[in-house]
Formats: C-alpha cells, sequence, structure tokens
C-alpha cells in the first residue's frame, strides 16, 4: 500500500509567526528585529509602514518558502495584510510546502 | 494649429480596451468620455487618480473634450497636495475609490457610472483637439522642496507615442492589447500605457497587473498580439517567482535602467522581444534599445541630442525647446546614445524617481530637525525584486523614530523612506559643508555595530 504524502511540518502557530517575521526583516532590509514587529499592527501604510514594492518583496519570499501564489483580485487580501498574525495565518492555511 | 483626433480607432465597435477579459468598444468609450465630460466639476486642472486604467483614460479623454488640463505630480502626499493646491486653486480630484482622503474637492466616478449597451450613442464620430490645447502638467520633485511643472500639450504628446507605435512593432499594425504594472499617473504610464493604445488603434488592459500570477493570468486572458509594459522590479519578480507566461508578442521595460543580463534572461525565458525605453518627465520618451543585444539607444525620428559645456540638451521632434537632460549621455552620431547613468543628485528607487537635494529639503523642514540628509547605500546587496532602498542620518534630538518617520511620511513617497533611519550627535560635514560618501559609509557600519539587531 502506498504511503500518503506526509504533511508539511506542522510549526505551531507562534514559531511560523515569529518565521515569517524574521523572513521579512531579512528580505526587506528593514532597520528593526524580528521580535519588534507588533503581530497585531497593520503591515502596509501606517504600522510597519511597508509600500507596495514591499508587498510584492514578501509575495516572492512567501512563495519560495512556503509555495503560496499572492494575487491582487484576491477579496482576502485587504485582511491578510492588516497585521503579521492574520498573514501568517493565511500561510498556514494555505501553504503547500 | 491643427486638431488632433482622441483615438486612431476606425470603427466604432473597434475595441479600445479589455476589464477581465471583456472588450470595451470604441464606440462606448466615447459615449462614457462626453457624458462624463458634461458633468465634470468647474475647475480647470484635474488631480485624475482613477487605479483603474479605463476609467482613467476616460477621465483624461473627458478632461480633453472640456479643455481642462490634467496634473500629474510625483506624489499624493498632504504636502505635495497642498503645493498642488498653490500651484493650480481650481484643481479638482477624480477618483475611483470611495474611501480617497486627498484633499481636494473630489468627484467620484465608477462602477455606477458604467454605461449599459442600450445607452451607447448611435452616432460615430471621433473628437479632434487642438494640437495646442495644454493637456498635462507632469512634475518633477525639482531641487528646492516644491515640484517643478513641466506642461505637455495635446499635440506633443500625440506626436510623441505616433513614433513610439514605429518603434514598438507589432504596435504599429494596430490592433495590439497592452497589459501594464504601472499606474498611467506618470510619463511612462500616460505615453505608453494609455496613449499608445489611444493613437496606435490597440487596446488597454483596464486592471493593472501587480503580482507575478496576475501578470501571467492577466496576459491568457487577452487576445494576440499583446504586450506587457513594465519595469526591472517586476521583470525580476516574474523570473524570481518561475512563472510562465503564455506568448507574449513584445515586452517593454522603463522607470529604471535594466541589466543586460537581465533583458537577455527575461528573452529567453518568454520568447518575446523586450525593448528598452529611455526618456524623461521633461522630454517624454526619446529612444528605445533591444537591451539584450545592444548597448546604444536609438533615438527617435527628429529627436537630436547636443552637448553644450557639460550637459546634454535635447531637441526636435515632439520635444517643445531645448530642454536639459539630467543624465550623463554620450553621443554616436546623430541618431544614438551611450548612457552613462544618472548625475549623482539623482535617485531612482524601484522606478519612482526624485532627486536628494528635494528629500534633504524635505527631511530638514521638520520642525525638531536640526540637520539630515539622505544617502545611497551603494554597498547594499539589492532585495529579491531587487531594489535598494536609501538610508538617511538625522540629528533631531527631541524627536523619537516613530514620530520623525510619520513626520517624513507626509512630506515624501513611502518609496524614499530611510531604511535604515540613523541618528547622530552630528553630521560628518566636511569644511564645505558637504557630506563626503565615506564618511557616511563609516558612521553606518559604527551604527551597525553598535545596534547590529537593526542591519540583521
Amino acid at each position: 500500500m502506498e504511503q500518503a504524502v506526509p504533511k508539511p511540518t506542522t510549526t505551531s502557530a507562534d514559531a511560523l509567526e515569529r518565521e515569517i517575521a524574521e523572513l521579512i526583516v531579512q528580505g526587506l532590509n528593514l532597520p528593526m528585529s524580528a521580535a519588534q514587529i507588533d503581530p497585531e499592527a497593520p503591515l502596509y501604510g501606517d504600522g510597519l509602514g511597508l509600500d507596495s514594492i514591499d508587498i510584492l518583496e514578501i509575495a516572492l519570499i512567501v512563495s519560495k518558502q512556503y509555495g503560496i501564489v499572492l494575487r491582487a483580485d484576491n477579496q482576502e487580501n485587504e485582511r491578510i495584510f492588516r497585521s503579521l498574525r492574520l498573514f501568517s495565518q493565511y500561510v498556514a492555511a494555505h501553504r503547500t510546502k | 494649429m491643427p486638431a488632433l483626433p482622441l483615438i486612431a480607432h476606425q470603427r466604432p465597435e473597434a475595441v479600445l480596451a479589455y476589464r477581465a477579459g471583456a472588450p470595451i468598444s470604441a464606440l462606448r468609450f466615447l459615449s462614457e468620455a462626453r457624458s462624463l465630460a458634461e458633468r465634470l466639476p468647474a475647475g480647470t486642472h484635474v488631480l485624475n487618480l482613477c487605479a483603474d486604467r479605463y476609467r482613467f483614460t476616460v477621465g483624461l479623454a473627458a478632461s480633453l473634450l472640456r479643455g481642462k488640463c490634467s496634473l500629474l505630480p510625483p506624489s499624493y502626499t498632504p504636502e505635495v497636495i497642498r503645493q498642488l493646491r498653490s500651484f493650480a486653486p481650481d484643481a479638482f480630484c477624480l477618483t475611483d475609490d470611495a474611501h480617497c482622503s486627498v484633499d481636494l474637492p473630489r468627484m467620484f466616478y465608477g462602477e455606477s457610472d458604467d454605461y449599459a449597451e442600450g445607452a451607447l450613442e448611435s452616432e460615430w464620430s471621433v473628437p479632434r483637439i487642438d494640437a495646442a490645447q495644454s493637456a498635462a502638467y507632469v512634475f518633477t520633485s525639482g531641487s528646492t522642496g516644491a515640484p517643478v511643472p513641466h506642461h505637455k500639450s495635446w499635440g506633443r504628446l500625440v506626436q510623441c507615442v505616433r513614433l513610439e507605435a514605429v518603434r514598438l512593432s507589432p504596435i504599429d499594425r494596430g490592433g495590439c492589447a497592452i497589459l501594464a504594472t504601472v499606474p498611467a499617473q506618470h510619463m511612462y504610464g500616460l505615453e505608453s500605457t494609455v496613449l499608445l493604445p489611444l493613437q496606435s488603434g490597440g487596446a488597454l488592459c483596464a486592471e493593472r497587473a501587480f503580482f507575478p500570477a496576475d501578470i501571467a493570468a492577466a496576459l491568457h486572458a487577452l487576445p494576440r498580439p499583446r504586450a506587457l509594459f513594465t519595469t526591472p522590479v517586476h521583470l525580476r519578480s516574474l523570473l524570481a517567482a518561475e512563472v510562465s507566461l503564455p506568448q507574449t508578442d513584445l515586452i517593454v521595460s522603463a522607470t529604471a535602467m535594466l541589466s543586460a543580463n537581465l533583458a537577455r534572461e527575461v528573452e529567453r525565458r518568454y520568447g518575446a522581444a523586450l525593448l528598452e525605453i529611455y526618456g524623461s518627465t521633461e522630454t517624454g520618451q526619446i529612444a528605445t534599445r533591444r537591451t539584450a543585444r545592444e548597448l546604444e539607444w536609438h533615438l527617435w525620428p527628429g529627436v537630436r541630442l547636443e552637448r553644450r559645456e557639460e550637459r546634454c540638451w535635447a531637441h526636435g521632434g515632439h520635444i517643445e525647446g531645448l530642454t536639459p537632460m539630467a543624465d550623463i549621455l554620450e553621443l554616436k552620431g546623430e541618431e544614438h546614445f551611450v548612457l552613462h547613468g544618472r548625475t549623482s543628485d539623482l535617485v531612482n528607487i524601484a522606478g519612482k524617481r526624485s532627486s536628494l537635494a528635494y528629500l534633504n529639503f524635505q527631511l530638514n523642514a521638520i520642525p525638531g530637525v536640526l540637520d539630515g540628509a539622505f544617502f545611497v547605500r551603494e554597498d547594499e546587496p539589492a532585495s529579491l525584486a531587487g531594489v535598494t532602498r536609501l538610508a538617511a542620518l538625522v540629528v533631531a534630538p527631541s524627536l523619537d523614530t516613530p514620530a520623525l518617520l510619520e513626520r517624513l511620511r507626509e512630506r515624501i513617497d513611502a518609496v524614499f523612506l530611510p531604511r535604515p533611519l540613523l541618528r547622530v550627535q552630528a553630521l560628518p560635514r566636511n569644511e564645505t559643508g558637504k557630506l563626503p560618501q565615506h564618511l557616511l559609509r563609516t558612521l553606518v557600519a559604527q551604527a551597525a555595530a553598535q545596534a547590529p539587531d537593526l542591519f540583521a
């Protein structure tokens, strides 16, 4: 009998959130440490202050790392960029690797 | 002065735009433009912020029909809007965003204004616009803190994109669908993604494709011939995301210099010719090259460059008067040149342009900032999409960093916000007041050693 394909390594929500914060800080060269990102603050505009180029960079990072394809016409976009926490929940739900 | 037609489409059913893959006819476009023209407010200057490229184009056409001039500033920060109001006190904003908060009288133009097919005009007549009519003021950052307006007449804009069409085969043959990743509201966007389809009988795409997957899906939805107008940042992101594109007939890049390596990789991967456009806000576009194969730029027919003292000047063709070029250009005969980079004060971050003088002026105008300077971090490796941000040193003992960034955000485009913003006791100015690059680099290195977290 064939073995089931193993699911992506289950990581706790907190660990994934920290991992994504680390990827964002490194990938965007942000002048702060991952721990300094408020997980409840907006990513876009005020809050973390990211702009549209950053969002494009984040799209590349999560596509490489987690196999997630972001689309501009996704109705959820406004929600998922509202905070690091919501974004990492979206990643957890849609990751393919 | 002759009058020139608003569009080159010859038949009412000719496709002028696509939205979500569905065609919009030239007749519908003209009907909607004439209807909107009647409803526009009285002001003679329009800040057209419609993000939907089709609505932007209807707004532009309606403005032209009413003799109104479009304003294209370099950003929409509260400070720039204030400056725009003093330049044109009667300016109003046309927007398709119900939450738009730009501090000007606003007119909403959205889905509710779209025409039903039955309401279209029954007569087919293409309006003509006087060539001398003022179509737009496009602003550059300037160096004194106030944006500098550059006047664009309808005739010169049309002349420019008609020459462009000749260079960008297959667009010259008409009927080419144009997808763009850039907004309509700057010189490249206005010329190549709005006026070029109007004046070549082509079709623009209402959506602005942004993420790599959007670009692929939007191209799939367009019939051939189809062209992608984009920037080096989006080309790099397409390659990095390993997205495959449907067969595309032409790819065009502008706003920032494209490397020959990136150009070759794009041509190899997507099997399309990649042409790069060279231009400036002052002159509009003036040259193209096939970057994967050639170093030299080929000037538009009739456009000439001339060296006078240290500078290069452009004239002829669609250019109004003798216009100084900000870049360092080496002339190669009458029709060709090599671009050796920008003069040191100009910066280009992800395709947005400004000058260090303008950014420094805005930084130092913040109450509480005693001294401050932006600089380019040449040592910094670029990100996945190939972008390197600016850094700034600031002396502002009474302001904390979040407050400083908030003040700065009101004045300059977010893309230029410093990363990092370094707090220092004093700037390393030499006896002439200048900031030598090597001293700036030393300060950044020292700050990095003290706070390694900030430079992870």
